[in-house]
């Protein structure tokens, strides 16, 4: 099957989605995502970041489709064309939901563990204004603790339902989901009930935000000044295959291993996540591959070996533009790249 | 003409002996004794019937998308969580006549190959839910429903739910997940019910008036119902008048009278209440755009404007509306559309499910910001913004709650941005006690 996102045409399987087939070309045209994870099932089609435009549906009915569509769920028809950031629409239905992601956000970021890998600053760098047009009181709610190992800011959540579908599919049973509705809808354990199961650290991994946190690591680092890299044990429980995130020679952290969409391939368990936190614990492997949203990369490795990839460039080329009178000099570095 | 609340004032109708010495049920016995089922659905399809519940979606159309793959059940749900602010004819109906429904039901699930077939209620009418059951009761022991009905060898069994009273599971997907059992959040579309509804199996879900209408063509035939209305708005509709007329409550009429006899005449509505004029109608149920008085009552052509789906639509958003569920809300000169828009702002906010961001952070934020305005504290560029709110919702939600929600806001700004504006420039005055804008020169200015 054909497919043009962006006037790239590209070969995929039948049942491809957008999302998958805009991946596969590349992260310049990957749309965002807060919501979909490849690796859970059910996810995806609610935060609407990643909404494209079908100019043609297909070979056979090359009429557009009316609204914009989710790119995740959408799967590709033969001679399909799709725009992404191409299209005028999409740009500034983005802005609109980054707009409506931020409405009830606290916008803590210097305090947020999640600050640097977080895929809200991301989304809202590549896609938004870097102005708020609310002077509404936001929602705010109570953190929560949710047993020994994970702490709950629901203010901070996007209610991607990510950790829910983890909790459904990687633990043996869910004991939190969503509670209420619209925008006063929390996630929530019933009775303030704690997580407690073998895998449920990976809901931490998943939070595409900084809602669910790693109690053992909370407020210890910023994640630019981590060093990770991979590495492996011999786990009964899981496959083993880890992250350790290094400050000087201590571990402060175990992650499972993200791809460069920030997806976790291998789910880990709590011993490893929580409590192998010596270097004699694991087989070092090498430097972790630093994905495109990653911060650390910036600092670490230089700025010259990232590729200019779209974000960088939409922000250079856009932001000029844009009614905005934040200091725009921090970008005049990246220019010189292309 | 009336079809479905011809009987409704007849002493007893709700219970099944009186109902059948009226004609009852023998839509069931011409249906199953004598006609295939797809000879039912082509009635359905020529009667030209369109869904009641909103979205004016061919019934018969629907019913024919309906997947049927071997060895899998196929469902038919009727969606009576009729939740919509100004929308309250199923009620009636069903409140009535229940036999009416469960008749349709019948002849429906016959059509549709269905063997099991579920009646969604909203949870707020748990008395129309016993009259239901108590008449389910009667049907099962009269033998129309249960195995093998009237000899048939047609087995159907019928379900009342009563749902948890959300509006959003009025929403057909948010329905059939509620109905699982499950919170009730809509789907993403596609696959559509017709080939992955409840439980997976290919669902027709349907509005109690469309269902119900079903048996008056299986006795009249398709070519008679299609006779009834203008063009492609066949049949008769229930409208549920409220707010400023002589006579609320709900009417049967023919499609395509005029929006003023309907508002006027006495055998409808009877006119706007005495000494006072007709400022503005929300047509279709609250979601649907507002009209000035001059609007509803004339297009833009000059011509009548018919109580049709088409001619309520003439003029795009711009300057028409929708038929909609047929909620018909009448305000006189003494309704503040500032406030009233906050009302049904606040409603979408409260009852939008939380899925999906837009809709989500969209509708709290909408009715934030009118409330500012209807209480005295709001700012010019507010208005613009609500517009533009609005605009990203509309159309980037994952169901038509985002569009619900944003039609009426952008509506009343359209036609009555000047009421919106005086609030913003007086608000002590606006904050007054029933205190409401007069525009210089209007229809409905005193």
């Amino acid at each position: 099957m054909k497919v043009t996102i962006d006037n790239i045409t590209i070969e995929v399987e039948p049942g491809t989605t957008i999302m998958q087939a805009a991946r596969q070309i590349g992260a310049h045209v990957a749309p965002p995502a807060m919501c979909y994870y490849e690796p859970l099932k059910g996810s995806g089609g609610k935060c609407r970041a990643c909404l494209v435009k079908v100019t043609a549906g297909s070979e056979k009915d090359p009429r557009p489709m009316p609204k914009l569509v989710p790119s995740c769920i959408t799967q590709v028809q033969d001679g399909m064309i799709v725009e992404n950031t191409t299209s005028p629409q999409v740009l500034e239905a983005r802005k609109g939901v980054v707009e409506f992601l931020l409405l009830n956000h606290p916008l803590d970021c210097p305090v947020c563990d999640q600050a640097g890998e977080c895929h809200l600053q991301d989304f809202t760098f590549e896609h938004g204004v870097s102005k708020t047009r609310t002077i509404e009181e936001r929602n705010t709610f109570e953190p929560q603790d949710l047993g020994p190992y994970i702490q709950l800011n629901m203010n901070r959540c996007v209610l991607c339902y990510r950790c829910v579908y983890t909790a459904d599919q990687v633990t043996e049973g869910r004991v939190h989901g969503v509670m209420h509705r619209g925008d006063h809808a929390e996630i929530s354990t019933y009775i303030e009930k704690a997580i407690d199961n073998d895998f449920s650290g990976n809901v931490i991994d998943v939070c595409p935000v900084g809602a669910l946190t790693d109690k053992t690591y909370r407020f210890k680092n910023r994640v630019w000044f981590t060093k990770p890299v991979d590495a492996h044990c011999d786990c009964g429980k899981c496959s083993g295959k880890v992250t350790l995130w290094y400050r000087g020679d201590e571990v402060i952290r175990v992650t499972a291993r993200k791809n460069e969409w920030g997806e976790v391939q291998d789910f880990i368990c709590n011993t490893c996540r929580f409590e192998r936190k010596k270097t004699s614990d694991w087989t070092i492997e090498g430097p972790m591959k630093v994905a495109r949203h990653s911060v650390i990369s910036a600092n670490k490795y230089g700025a010259s070996s990232i590729k200019p990839a779209f974000p960088l460039k939409q922000a250079a080329e856009q932001y000029k533009q844009i009614d905005d009178n934040r200091d725009r000099s921090f970008l005049e570095p990246q220019k010189q790249l292309k | 003409m009336k079809i479905l609340t011809q009987h409704i004032d007849v002493p007893g109708i709700e219970t099944i002996d009186v109902y059948r010495q009226h004609g009852g049920y023998s839509a069931v016995e011409k249906a199953i004794k004598t006609m295939a089922p797809d000879e039912v659905t082509e009635e359905v399809k020529k009667s030209g019937l369109r869904g009641r519940g909103g979205a004016g979606f061919p019934v018969g159309m629907k019913w024919s998308f309906l997947a049927k793959p071997e060895g899998v059940p196929r469902y038919l749900v009727c969606n009576a969580d009729e939740s919509e602010p100004g929308t309250f004819k199923d009620h009636y109906l069903m409140m009535k006549s229940p036999h009416t429904l469960i008749e349709g039901m019948i002849v429906s699930s016959y059509a549709l190959g269905a063997n099991t077939s579920y009646i969604y209620v909203r949870g707020e009418l748990m008395y129309v839910i016993n009259i239901l059951e108590k008449a389910i009761q009667e049907a099962y022991d009269k033998g129309l429903l249960g195995k093998n009905i009237l000899g048939s060898g047609y087995d159907l069994d019928l379900f009342v739910q009563p749902g948890g009273g959300a509006y959003i599971c009025g929403e057909e997907t948010a329905l059939l997940e509620s109905l699982e059992g499950k919170r009730g959040n809509p789907r993403n579309k596609p696959p559509f019910p017709a080939v992955k509804g409840l439980y997976q199996c290919p669902t027709v879900v349907n509005n109690v008036e469309s269902i119900a209408a079903t048996s008056w063509i299986v006795n009249n035939g398709g070519e008679e119902y299609a006779k009834i209305g203008v063009g492609r708005s066949a049949g008769t509709k229930l409208i549920s008048v409220s707010g400023h007329v002589r006579k609320p409550g709900v009417y049967e009429i023919p499609l395509g009278i005029t929006v003023e006899d309907f508002i006027y005449s006495d055998e409808w509505c009877g006119g706007i209440r005495d000494g006072h004029k007709l400022k503005a109608v929300v047509a279709g149920g609250s979601s649907v755009p507002i009209l000035p008085a001059e609007l509803i009552l004339k297009t833009t052509n000059g011509e009548n404007r018919l109580m049709t789906y088409e001619s309520l639509s003439d003029g795009g958003f711009a300057t028409g509306t929708m038929l909609g569920s047929g909620g018909f809300i009448v305000m006189d000169e003494t309704t503040c559309i500032v406030h009233n828009t906050l009302t049904f702002a606040r409603f979408y906010h409260h009852e939008s499910c939380g899925q999906c961001s837009p809709c989500r952070e969209g509708t709290g934020w909408m009715d934030k910001v009118i409330h500012r305005i209807e209480h005295g504290k709001g700012r010019m560029e507010d208005i613009d913004l609500l517009v533009d709110v609005a605009k990203k919702i509309e159309g980037n939600t994952i169901c038509p709650l985002g569009d619900a929600a944003a039609w009426p806001v952008a509506a009343a700004i359209r036609h009555f941005r000047d009421e919106f504006e005086w609030h913003v420039k007086h608000p002590e005055e606006a904050t007054k006690p029933g205190a409401v804008f007069m525009r210089e020169g209007a229809s409905w200015t005193l």
